[in-house]
């Protein structure tokens, strides 16, 4: 027995030395690699500080995925096959006809103004119209992209892909796996217990809570948001909130989520105060309206931040405002959040994906980069009441960010559409039909 | 998230819709790719709730007899060729057409296959007549409750009067046609597919 414990031990001193040096580099890469993190990007990110790193990196990044692009275009030339093209501007023309003018338009000359076999046509075409192409449910899924990002997610053509770009694909995702994936994944840590430890210390919001590399360019600065008023803006994924909050305080607005979401959303409340409400709580839509109103009331709390559309749509368009927020009476301040889809997808499918692969996805993409416009503030008319309101606020931020607007419930994503809409249409019709014989009676 | 679905469709089935129905290779990937993101059971076909999805035809007061008009004969699912074969329909005339349909020898677009396409929306148990009944039902859907029911009959009826040449008061598929001879079906009953 003692034989085998001295060789046990020899080996062990053997061992020993390779065990420490280990132990060393590990320590030392750990040191650097926080020392980095810590000079390049959360002590910049506090203070404001830019290195121009990033305007480099979306450059070159632009450059790649157009080079990327044409050598699929060209690989697929030479074997004669095709290129799968995203429909951006649509499968079909429409023609933006109300119903009245096109059964006018389709009444044979000189016929009785009445029902007409033909008026069938006009319904069956826009039925089938909608069927190839519909407003409403390409807004819930991520955009298509015109050239390829270098992302899997996002490619349409698997088999053109040559050896070349197989390679560079390769590469992008060991960069993106193994260098942006750990990176933000600390930093998100780091953020994230920064503003637990810091926001219980001091009663201020940190304003270096980056989650990704972000690099937002904000317009429009003369219009933020005020105490005592309401800011409103599109929503494209939860990322909207940590934007708009890292240039200025708010006052969320929101349920109470549980898990870490709860342990972050307590955590704000003790540095500011937020409204967070209870999903009973948020049926009852006074209670609601009362909170809103006396926080607004008082000038010393911070502008409540709100997001009418209700859930997530995939940033090309602006959904119907719900019309609560608009009632109060208070001043508006509309903000635009536009994304460059070219670098990485914000939108969160949350019927598709979870929060965990949500996150996944968005810190391996290239980068988030988005346009954040501050719109002049507005208030309600005498004239209008709070759904006219809240359709002209919707109808500048989308006009602003280059987005469709549209009257379609953001709801719809998960429910079905209303009946009433559908007796609309037929009262239309109607209209048209006993309008004209009302016409004919009289002459 | 775009459509690795364009990878599921082989080159000969599009070449065979191609033939079928004459549209484009890069249309048929794009409608391939729109029947994908429809198809949320991921199972290669559509069924009647796919359809009552989308919102603009839902509240479509014919859509229930269009999204019909996809089905064959007593079937709950469409595959993406009869999905196809249908939309044909609503596809453009062009003068130098080629392609064949079987049943009847000319294009699925030709003007009778648009105005057949038409008439058995009214024509519900497809016996190839519209009688007074049928007739009032599709004028119910169309109208809702915005307008009685006397009125509605006479209306019914006296479009069938026009229609109707033989005296049976039902209107048969060429009375239909007849009745349709200066309506501009090609234009009416036609989508533009962008390229």
């Amino acid at each position: 027995m003692s034989v085998q414990q001295m060789k046990w031990s020899t080996m062990e001193s053997y061992l020993f030395p390779f065990d420490s040096l280990i132990c060393m580099l590990l320590g030392i890469s750990f040191t650097v690699w926080f020392t980095l993190l810590l000079v390049f990007i959360i002590v910049p990110a506090i203070l404001g500080v830019s290195f121009g790193i990033r305007r480099l990196y979306m450059k070159s990044l632009i450059k790649l995925f157009e080079w990327a692009t044409l050598r699929m275009e060209r690989g697929a030339k030479e074997k004669n096959q095709h290129l799968y093209k995203p429909y951006s501007n649509g499968i079909i023309a429409k023609e933006p006809m109300s119903l009245e003018q096109e059964i006018q338009e389709m009444r044979r000359e000189g016929a009785e103004p009445e029902f007409d076999m033909s008026d069938i046509f006009y319904f069956c075409r826009r039925g089938v119209e909608s069927i190839v192409d519909d407003e409403v449910t390409k807004r819930f899924t991520a955009e298509e992209l015109e050239s390829w990002n270098l992302l899997t997610r996002s490619n349409y053509n698997f088999h053109h892909i040559s050896t070349r770009l197989t390679a560079l694909w390769g590469a992008g995702v060991l960069i993106r796996y193994g260098f942006l994936l750990p990176l933000r994944v600390t930093l998100a840590f780091t953020g994230v217990g920064l503003l637990v430890v810091l926001s219980s210390i001091i009663g201020l919001f940190p304003s270096g809570r980056i989650k990704n590399y972000v690099s937002d360019k904000v317009h429009l600065i003369e219009n933020k948001p005020r105490n005592g008023g309401i800011c409103v803006a599109n929503h494209t994924s939860p990322i909207d909130v940590i934007i708009l909050a890292s240039d200025g305080c708010y006052a969320m607005v929101g349920q109470v989520h549980g898990g870490l979401m709860g342990v972050i959303q307590r955590a704000m409340v003790k540095a500011c105060p937020h409204i967070w409400f209870e999903r009973s709580e948020v049926k009852d839509r006074h209670l609601v309206a009362k909170r809103l109103s006396d926080h607004v009331a008082d000038e010393s709390k911070l502008p409540i931040l709100i997001f009418p559309e209700g859930t997530c749509i995939n940033n090309t368009s602006v959904m119907m405002f719900k019309k609560g927020s608009f009632e109060i009476g208070c001043t508006v301040y509309p903000v635009a959040i536009k994304y460059d889809p070219r670098f990485g997808d914000a939108f969160w499918n949350s019927s598709k994906f979870g929060m965990v692969n949500y996150l996944l996805h968005m810190m391996s993409s290239w980068a988030i980069v988005c346009s954040v416009w501050y719109l002049p503030p507005m208030s309600r008319r005498e004239d209008e009441d709070a759904v006219q309101f809240a359709n002209r606020v919707k109808a500048a931020i989308a006009r602003k960010g280059g987005l469709a607007d549209l009257l379609w419930d953001g709801g719809l994503k998960r429910d079905k559409v209303k009946e009433v809409f559908k007796e609309e249409q037929q009262k239309l019709y109607s209209k048209v039909l006993v309008g004209s014989s009302e016409d004919r009676s009289r002459s | 998230m775009g459509s690795r679905a364009s990878s599921l469709l082989r080159e000969e089935d599009i070449e065979e819709i191609k033939k079928e129905t004459g549209f484009s290779h890069s249309q048929i990937t794009r409608l391939y790719s729109r029947f994908h993101s429809l198809d949320k059971g991921e199972n290669g076909a559509l069924s009647r709730e796919d359809f009552q999805r989308i919102p603009e035809l839902a509240i479509n007061p014919l859509g229930d007899r269009i999204i019909n008009a996809f089905f064959p004969e007593g079937e709950d699912q469409v595959n993406f060729r009869g999905f196809m074969r249908t939309l044909a329909h609503f596809r453009p005339v062009e003068d130098n057409e080629k392609n064949k349909d079987g049943a009847t020898g000319e294009p699925l677009n030709s003007r009778t296959n648009k105005l057949l396409f038409a008439f058995r929306l009214y024509d519900l148990d497809r016996d190839d007549k519209i009688s007074r009944d049928e007739l009032l039902q599709v004028l119910r859907m169309m109208v809702g409750v915005n307008i009685s029911d006397e009125q509605l009959g006479s209306i019914a009826d006296r479009t069938i009067q026009e229609a109707d040449t033989n005296g049976d008061m039902c209107i048969s598929f060429n009375e239909f046609t007849k009745v349709l001879e200066k309506v501009d079906v090609e234009q009416k009953m036609s989508i533009r597919f962008l390229h």
